[in-house]
């Protein structure tokens, strides 16, 4: 098990590692149904967040949806 | 003497034809926002009393400090209403577009409330954005309604864009300030064939009901509602007043004179 510093809805991140991002939301404890997320500017569909591995350096996003006009 | 409740052909001659957009059929011509409120309890109150089915909400980053309860699908249940995802604070097209694409691969429609904003004081939108925007996001299948300016020819380009609807502001963007220019939004209503829904700046009741009976097909609301003394009683009278508004504009409204004309009949008085 490694630390990977990844940058995490903007800020520096130490993350157990390996770790794919449906790992990452549940380290995170967050549900897959509640967010999405995006990969290094790229939106990763629910049904693939498994098969992305996260690597030192990425950038993710994990948004949702909040109240607004 | 019987009531028209006992004629139902006599109310049905007051229905009103449906409200579609983009093939999608919505039982309320409110729509309302969800952002602003002092509690969620007093959001969810409010939607409830204004009758509206869609809503919309933002698209921003999980707080993960905190992630227990920020999230507003956590208060409203996307079964029950239509979420109308935005794309507020985005300044550039490409922003916008990012913002569309993240809220639809939330799964719950296609529907984007686009809006890219020019100016920082106003929040006026950037009408070159907003094309440009609108044009890819309508080619990627996107159902775009625009949040745009109360210029005909902007909103006839962003009907040209493959918009599902065009939504000219009143005034701007939470200041209450009521229907500015009538004569824009009749000529825009009058003058496009997709719905043309009045965003921004309806302040109370009577702007709702002036801005619906110039003919358009809806009114979307926020800060009215939520910086109301009491929100629930605000949108109450919105649902009243837009379904008046509309009414009234459906009936057509008596002509204005400068003089006066009488109500009773000149003959048959008294004599001297």
């Amino acid at each position: 098990m490694t630390a990977l510093t990844i940058t995490l809805n903007g800020e520096r991140r130490d993350v157990a590692g390996p770790v794919t991002l449906a790992g990452l939301l549940a380290q995170l404890s967050l549900s897959p149904e509640a967010v999405v997320v995006e990969h290094n500017r790229r939106i990763v569909r629910r049904g693939e967040l498994a098969q992305q591995a996260v690597a030192a350096g990425d950038v993710v996003e994990i948004v949702h949806f909040v109240g607004g006009g | 003497m019987t009531s028209i409740a006992e004629h139902p052909a006599q109310a049905s001659g007051l229905d009103d034809a449906p409200f579609v957009v983009a093939g999608h059929t919505f039982r309320s011509r409110l729509m309302v926002g969800t952002g602003k409120y002092r509690t969620n309890d007093e959001m969810v109150a409010a939607i409830e009393a204004s009758g509206a089915e869609v809503v919309t909400v933002a698209v921003r980053r999980v707080d993960l400090d905190r992630t227990k309860d920020a999230g507003i699908l956590h208060h409203l249940d996307p079964k029950r209403f239509f979420l109308l995802s935005n794309t507020a604070g985005c300044y550039t097209a490409d922003e916008a577009m990012r913002y569309a694409r993240l809220a639809r691969e939330a799964g719950f429609n296609d529907f984007v409330k686009l809006e890219v904003i020019g100016d920082r004081e106003t929040l006026l939108p950037d009408a070159d954005g907003l094309l440009v925007a609108a044009r890819e996001l309508a080619k990627e299948g996107f159902k775009v309604l625009a949040y745009t300016n109360d210029d005909l020819v902007t909103a006839l380009r962003l009907e040209d864009a493959g918009c599902a609807a065009v939504m000219p502001l009143a005034s701007p963007i939470g200041s209450g300030l009521g229907l500015i220019n009538p004569f824009s939004i009749r000529t825009i209503k009058q003058r496009l064939s997709v719905p043309v829904i009045v965003d921004a700046g309806v302040g109370t009741a009577s702007d709702a009901c002036v801005t619906m009976e110039q003919g358009v097909d809806g009114i979307l609301m926020n800060t009215a509602l939520a910086e109301a003394r009491h929100p629930m009683r605000m949108a109450r009278a919105m649902r009243l007043a837009v379904e008046a508004g509309r009414q009234a504009y459906l009936a057509g409204r008596m002509p204005k004179r400068e003089i006066a004309v009488p109500s009773s009949p000149e003959s048959g008085k008294l004599g001297g």
